[in-house]
Order: structure tokens, then sequence, then C-alpha cells
């Protein structure tokens, strides 16, 4: 089995209404439960928005802390689900169902060693 | 008394069976590279000995078998040397059953694999050539107008995909299979598309591309025999292709449908692309590519451009027009309406179509302008194609025609 992340990427801005949230946070939980079920699940959790971020980068024997996420973008890493898949087919299915529970796209991306 | 073979025998039996054997290796051994470079090296040992011995009676079979033993001697002298990735190949010929009887025809799963939507679509047209056609990347290179270095990555970077990504090899579940297919099939159609008109250049056609993607289409036709759009791909492309020996005059100048010498047609093309869109008739599951067989067929029918059954075309038009509600179906179904209820009708529909930046769509204007007599909008339109398109033999026809006005 080889190991994938589906990253969640929301455009940058004012969050949708609460009661629409709700509703995603509800099919994405359903998600979840269904990732358990077939043994793909290996882990997943929503962010806060990108100005909660803090980068740390070494510089010599320092390390320089900036407040900020690492790049302004438009759109940026809402959530992350981590899965065990057989191919990038079966990813591709879970990427689908995520992208259609969240109304969001889906990156998926292999890891590199799967086991 | 023994046949020798001579190095064209090897390069014919290459072309033939290049893919097949790359596709069945590809199971065996679980890595396109692996397999790859097995069959290349079979190729070699062929190039070697069937001079001497001749070509021998499963050329396919020796050559898959050789590649298969060759190369897990050599992956076992890697593995013993701590070469992981020779590691894993050789597990995964030992998961594998060895091969029984007749070989499997792997092929469709290599192109499934090739075609995975997971991967761009100048990614899978150039894996597509190169795995199962067997092209070089300077052949590819060549023909996609590319630098060498350019289509290396090009592909280096698509296997490594499929590697990591773990594309999967095989042919895709039935729900899947009509959407998967028809990606394929969409990437067969561009290579002879790109070969018929080639998208830019000095040269109208590239006749390696257009040979090679009628072949890959003969190919799904025989393993997927019950797909009726397989069969209209196929019946499109020979039609397409019975016209190229009418489509340049003597001096490489484009000649279009209604000017062609109709006595250059290749008859037998014709009667193939036909029968096969009469088999599409009788299985009654139209798709974008039979009804356009099936256009193609009837230009096929007329021994002059006068006889053309233009009525008989709109109507096939107007189904197409139902299954792909495209603004370049629409104007190509215009080009008919213009012969059946005249050219003012036609323009009134032509100018409510969104394709500023299609030169075919500025042509197909101008055209209609020059017979209303319209003749300044006409050269303006004329000049507006020339400039949209890439192709310097369609811009001479053009040029031409703004010259004539």
């Amino acid at each position: 089995m080889k190991q994938y992340l589906l990253s969640v990427y929301q455009p940058a801005g004012e969050l949708p209404d609460p009661e629409f949230l709700a509703g995603v946070m509800r099919d994405v939980e359903e998600l979840n439960q269904r990732l358990r079920a077939a043994g793909a699940w290996v882990f997943a959790g929503g962010l806060h928005a990108p100005d909660s971020a803090t980068v740390v980068r070494a510089d010599g024997d320092d390390v320089l802390t900036t407040d900020g996420p690492f790049v302004e973008a438009k759109e940026y890493l809402g959530g992350v689900t981590i899965i065990r898949a057989e191919d990038l087919a079966s990813a591709l299915a879970w990427g689908r169902r995520l992208a259609a529970a969240t109304t969001l796209p889906i990156e998926v991306r292999p890891f590199q060693d799967g086991d | 008394m023994t046949q020798r073979a001579s190095a064209a025998d090897v390069e014919r039996v290459f072309r033939e069976e290049y893919g097949r054997a790359v596709a069945v290796l590809t199971r065996v051994f679980g890595d396109l590279d692996v397999a790859e470079e097995a069959v290349q090296d079979a190729f070699a040992a062929a190039l070697r000995t069937w001079p001497g011995t001749g070509v021998p009676p499963a050329p396919a079979g020796w050559l898959i078998t050789t590649a298969r033993n060759r190369t897990i001697d050599r992956l076992r002298r890697e593995a013993s040397r701590q070469d992981r990735h020779a590691q894993a190949a050789l597990l995964h010929v030992q998961d594998e059953p060895p091969e029984e009887g007749l070989v499997r025809d792997e092929r469709l799963r290599l192109l499934f694999t090739c075609c995975h939507p997971a991967l761009g679509m100048s990614a899978r047209v150039a894996l597509t050539l190169r795995l199962l056609g067997g092209l070089t990347t300077a052949e590819l290179a060549r023909a996609f107008l590319v630098p060498e270095p350019t289509m290396a990555q090009r592909i280096v970077r698509a296997k490594a995909k499929i590697r990591d990504a773990r594309i999967p090899y095989r042919v895709p579940a039935e729900a899947d299979l009509p959407e998967r297919l028809s990606g394929v099939l969409a990437v067969v159609y561009l290579v002879f598309t790109e070969g018929h008109t080639a998208s830019e250049g000095e040269r109208l056609v590239r006749e390696d591309l257009c040979a090679e993607a009628i072949r890959l289409g003969r190919l799904l036709a025989r393993l997927m025999p019950d797909e009726p759009e397989v069969l209209g791909l196929l019946a499109l492309m020979l039609l397409g292709e019975s016209r190229r020996p009418a489509r340049l005059g003597p001096n490489g100048e484009l000649v279009l449908l209604a000017e062609q010498d109709r006595g250059r047609w290749d008859r037998a093309l014709i009667a193939e692309g036909q029968s096969l869109v009469r088999r599409c008739l009788r299985r009654d599951r139209p798709g974008p590519y039979q009804l356009q067989a099936a256009i193609n067929a009837v230009h096929s029918d007329a021994p002059t451009a006068e006889a053309t059954d233009w009525r008989q075309i709109v109507l096939l038009y107007d189904q197409l027009l139902a299954l792909s509600p495209t603004p370049v179906v629409a104007l190509n179904r215009a080009v008919a309406v213009a012969e059946v209820d005249g050219p003012a009708v036609a323009l009134e529909q032509v100018d409510e179509l969104d394709l500023p930046r299609y030169h075919l769509f500025h042509a197909i204007r101008a055209d209609l302008l020059r017979r209303l007599g319209r003749m300044a909008e006409a050269a303006a339109a004329y000049e507006t194609a020339a400039e949209y398109t890439a192709n310097d033999t369609e811009r001479a026809l053009l040029r031409r025609r703004l010259a004539e006005l």
C-alpha cells in the first residue's frame, strides 16, 4: 500500500457563512468515517488561517523566526488528509469524494516511501 | 534452407512488435524503464542473431522470452550488488506466474496507463508513441518540433509520475471505461490531426504521425471490437488519410476538398472506412467520432464536389451538434448549411459564434462574404485568418484567396 497526501486548497479572504461550513464539516466527517471503515484512513485535520502561521528558518547557528505564512498566496492550504491506497486510481477516487465534500480543489500527491 | 533476415526485417518486426513486448514485460517487471531496456536489449540480440538464423516463426514470443531471460540475468547481477531497483524488479518477476501458451496481449493496459488523465496531454501523446509505437526520443522531438532534451525530459517526467504516484497498470473498471476510453481516443486522434495538418511549421502533413495514429487505431479496433467509437475513430482517420494524395498540389500548396482531384483519392482506404461506418450504423450507438466518420463517408461517396449530398451532411451535423455542442462543430455545420440554404443563412449562423482566435472561423467567414459579394469585408477576414494560422501551407492558401478577390 502506498500513502497519499490529499491537500485542500481554499481561497484567501472571507470564509463562507457558518451554516454552509457546518454542512461541509458534516460531509468531511462522514468521509473520514468511510475512510476508517475502508482501512484507508491515516490522518486528517483542518488548519487555522495562514495568518496564524509562523516560519522558522536556519541561519547558520541561529534560527530566524518570522510571522506569517511561508508564501502569501491567493489560495492556501486549508487542511490535509493522509490516506493509504493501492494506486493513484484509488487515491483519486478518495480525492474526488473529498473535493465533493469540501467543494474545494484537492491536490493528490504520493509520499516517497510506501509500505 | 534457412531464410536469412536483413536489418530491414528486424526493423519491420521492431515496428510491429515493440509495443506488445514492452507491454508484456511491463507486467513481468512492474517497471516501464526496465521493460523498455529489456526490449531494446532483445532487439539488439535479434540484430546479431537473426541475420544468421532467420526471423523466428513467432518473433514476438522470441523477443519477449529473450528480453525476459536476459533481463533476469542482468537484474540478478545488479541485485547482488545491493541495487534496490533491480531487487524490486526481481521480486515482481517472482510474483508473476510464468507464461503458458500464447502471450496475452497487454497493449490495452499499456495504452490506458500512457493515456491516464493524471498525465498532461503532451506527455500522454509522447508516451503512447514511444512505448506503443517504438518511436525514439529523437523522432518524437522532430515530429512535435521541440528540442530533443525537452522531449527526453517530458518522457522521463511522465514515467517518473507513473512510478511515484503509482498510476495503475490496468484497463479501467467498467464504470470508468467510457470516460477513460474517450481519453485514449483523444490521444490517438490528436496524433492523427497533428500529422494531418501540422499545427506549425512549413510542411502541411507529417505522414509518419498519420501512419502511427492509424496503426494505433487499428490496434484498438482489434482489441476493443465492440466499442463503436473505436471503430468510428478508425473510420474517420482512414477516410481522412484516403484524401491525402489529393490535398497537396504540384507545388506543395493546399487543395481544399471542393477542388481536389477525386481520382487521386485512395479507393482502398475509402472502402475500408466506409465499411466501418456501415458497421457503426448497424450498432446504432452513435458518438462524435462515428458521426464525423459518417460525414466524411458522404463526401467520399460523391464522384464530384457538386454531387455531394449536403442535406445528409447537415442532418449528420445536427446529430453531432446535439452530442458535442461546441462552436467548432457549429462552424463546420454552417459550411454545409451554405450549400443547402445559401451563404447568407450560413453567415448569420457563423456570426453568432464566439471563435475570435480560430483561423478557420475567419477563413470560412471570408469565403461566405466573398460569395455574397462583400469583397472588402472578405479581404479583412482573409487577413485575420492568415494571421491566426501557424501553418505556412495554410497561410499560403489564404493569401492566394485574398489575391484572387
